[in-house]
């Protein structure tokens, strides 16, 4: 195929000559290293945009200083008083890491129970009809979901809610975490709601990984005698562990960094760390969603470029971690 | 369930009526100059608000722009959208308003983006030092910031004076049978649930009227805000509760959370039929938020020549405490003719024919004398220097 491909051009193009080619060769990589380098060029000047941004706000208050409290109050900012910080942004990391951790407890499991289903269970007709749905729920917008959340999911969690602060609530050490009044708008509303947005990022990508495993696998687990449940145990599920890790971190991307659904349902709370997962708190990309529009106070707008830049350096320092573990997973 | 808090509003607006029908013998329907003492106070919102048909417009400019861009408020959008509608129409003149928040709207007027700005709380001197010049502050309507909540039992009428208020939004009173608020509401059966307090998760003129309230009536407010400098203002530091962005988040977050109490501009709740309190005033009264105890809180205010000031907690036997205005923002001296010529006939629109389309989105005229200083406001408007009205 190649071959002729190659008899034919000077036929068709009787001026071109091999050299054409080689510039062509060199365009190519041209072009492609060109797009690859925007890529990098794009975050390296994000860095720095966010970093000239906050520069007023890092250098009045210290670059670090933002990290040793979890008070966020712009109203007792002044131009002149440095400390304490006024902008303290500990509890929206809190925020962020609680959320996602939820999102992930919740969704994993789910994700890949159903790429398990839509692999090796579901009736093969089922099959495709079940692949386009979850990768539907990733193609509804995220102010969909909270509106969604808002009205359907909120009611729907009362009595979970409830439910979790009148048992788990009274426990002794770990009630701190489940303490009640729960009204609704939480840092566990926004993990549900973040966990079904995550979830069909999770399955799809499980799917594929499930559709690659080694068919002469199946074959033999079969032929030993395993049911179907082993097969999926022995011959899918575990040489895919390392996939499904690869898959949870492409979810906790996005559950990182989602903001508009986690805003509507989490209850914005920005003033100090909400212990209970079931009061209501704020995250890194909540806060500024809130706020930028009427960020009139002395540094505030300097100090929400801050949160920003923080909220990189959590997405990266997390990422990084998680490729590490699938790294380590991958060797074993 | 909506439906049902509804019809309770409906039923209990009319007992009202009846109330008032019994005990003011036929003094009703006088709107704010009724002098009905006390008890029968909130009984004055009863029948409908006349227009108040302003004719003291300014002559037309001629050669005006055929467009006008305008940010800010939020508090004021559904108003100007209906403005900028029938101006369109009739006035042949498009203004574009974008509804981006009271201090947005004040940095765009500062960049000079805009032919005019709107803000909730007025430019302080501070604001205008960074303007490029001389700022007009024009008042454009009244409305109230209204106390709204969603308690099971209480479709209505729940009565709540400006220490309670205060307690309950810095985290002091937690449940609604707190003996506080059973004293001020010993005919209600109020259950025995915890508040959940909302407030504007984003920088708000809603919340500076409301919190400018707060500070004058609620010493346990200013104290658990760390004094009065802390205690009001476009953000506080909310000790606790819900974060709701804009009116439509906060309405949004009461009528969706039992046992939740919020503050958004009245037409918020009237949209999403949450019932609100009725508010302790300075005089002792507890007054519904309507047109005529609106316009009340005008009656006896004395306006600075600058046409900044407060209009909360104010002395008048019928005045709805938590009232407030909005400020259209507008440079002194104009550099463009054909623009200056505009604002100065949309703003005189606004301020006449203007006035009689408030009751249509439940915000309130401006009274008479406020509102004919504020077409001196207007006649100050130069051209490079030079007065353009004569």
């Amino acid at each position: 195929m190649t071959a002729q491909a190659g008899v034919d051009v000077p036929v068709v193009r009787p001026r071109g000559r091999a050299t054409r080619w080689l510039g062509g060769d060199g365009a190519f990589r041209v072009v492609v290293t060109a797009c690859s380098a925007v890529v990098l060029v794009t975050i390296v000047a994000m860095v720095i945009f966010l970093l000239v941004q906050g520069f007023d706000a890092m250098r009045h208050y210290g670059f670090f200083s933002f990290l040793t409290t979890a008070r966020w109050a712009p109203s007792e900012a002044t131009a002149t008083s440095a400390s304490p910080n006024p902008y303290g942004i500990l509890q929206f990391i809190y925020g962020t890491l609680i959320t996602s951790l939820i999102a992930m407890i919740l969704a994993v499991p789910v994700a890949v129970s159903v790429a398990l289903y839509i692999t090796n269970f579901a009736p093969l007709r089922l099959r495709r009809g079940l692949s386009s749905l979850v990768d539907l729920l990733a193609a509804v917008p995220s102010v969909v979901y909270g509106f969604w959340g808002i009205f359907a999911l909120l009611p729907a969690l009362k009595p979970i809610g409830g439910f979790l602060a009148s048992t788990l609530g009274k426990v002794p050490v770990i009630g701190v975490a489940f303490s009640g009044p729960y009204f609704g708008y939480s840092y566990f509303a926004a993990g549900v709601v973040l966990a079904i947005m995550v979830l069909p990022i999770i399955a799809a990508v499980c799917r594929e990984i499930f559709a690659t495993t080694a068919g002469s696998w199946k074959e033999a687990a079969t032929a030993l005698g395993a049911t179907r449940w082993e097969v999926a145990m022995v011959a899918v599920y575990r040489p895919s562990r390392t996939g499904i890790l690869g898959a949870s971190i492409l979810g906790l991307g996005r559950a990182l960094g989602e903001t508009i659904a986690v805003t509507m349902v989490i209850g914005n709370f920005v003033l100090s760390i909400n212990k209970s997962i079931l009061g209501q708190g704020a995250t890194m990309s909540s806060v500024i969603a809130n706020e930028f529009t009427e960020a009139v106070e002395p540094f505030h707008l300097q100090a929400l470029f801050v949160v920003g830049f923080w909220l990189l350096v959590v997405a990266l320092v997390v990422n990084i971690i998680a490729r590490r573990i699938v790294a380590a997973q991958a060797a074993l | 369930m909506r439906i049902a808090t509804m019809r309770a509003t409906v039923v209990a607006v009319g007992m009202l009526g009846l109330l008032d029908a019994c005990g003011s013998s036929g003094s009703g329907g006088g709107a704010a100059t009724t002098t009905a003492t006390t008890p029968g106070a909130t009984a004055v919102c009863k029948g409908t608000t006349q227009n108040p048909g302003y004719k003291n417009g300014l002559t037309k400019q001629p050669n005006q722009a055929t467009s006008l861009s305008g940010a800010g408020s939020t508090f004021v959008n559904s108003m100007m959208s209906v403005w900028t509608a029938a101006y369109a129409s009739t006035g042949g003149v498009q203004v574009a308003y974008q509804s981006i928040g009271s201090g947005a709207g004040i940095k765009q007027v500062q960049a000079g983006t805009v032919d005019f700005g709107d803000s909730d709380a007025y430019m302080k001197d501070a604001d205008i030092a960074l303007a490029k010049g001389p700022v007009l502050q024009i008042p454009l309507v009244l409305a109230p910031v209204v106390v709204t909540y969603n308690v099971s039992g209480v479709a209505s009428g729940l009565k709540l004076d400006g220490e309670t208020i205060g307690k309950i939004f810095a985290g002091k009173i937690t449940s609604w049978d707190d003996p506080a608020i059973k004293s001020e509401n010993p005919t209600v059966t109020l259950p025995s649930e915890p508040i959940a307090t909302v407030h504007r998760s984003d920088g708000s003129g809603t919340t500076d009227i409301f919190t400018d309230f707060l500070t004058k009536e609620s010493p346990s407010w200013v104290t658990a805000l760390g004094g009065a400098t802390q205690s009001r203002g476009k953000t506080v530091a909310w000790p606790n509760g819900i974060g709701g962005k804009g009116n439509d988040g906060v309405s949004g977050a009461v009528g969706q959370t039992e046992g939740a109490i919020g503050y958004v501009e009245l037409g918020y709740a009237l949209t999403q039929h949450l019932p609100y309190a009725n508010v302790k005033n300075k005089s002792g009264a507890f007054i519904e938020p309507c047109n005529q105890t609106v316009l009340a809180a005008t009656n006896g205010v004395t306006y600075p020549a600058d046409l900044r000031f407060d209009l909360t907690d104010a002395s008048d036997a019928q005045a709805y405490p938590i009232t407030g205005t909005t400020w259209a923002l507008v440079y002194q001296n104009q550099t463009d003719a054909a623009k200056a010529a505009a604002l100065i006939n949309f703003f005189s629109w606004v301020l006449t024919t203007g006035q009689d389309m408030t009751s249509t989105v439940n915000y309130q005229p401006l009274g008479k004398d406020l509102q004919q200083k504020c077409i001196d406001q207007l006649k100050k408007l130069t051209l490079n220097g030079r007065p353009i009205v004569s």
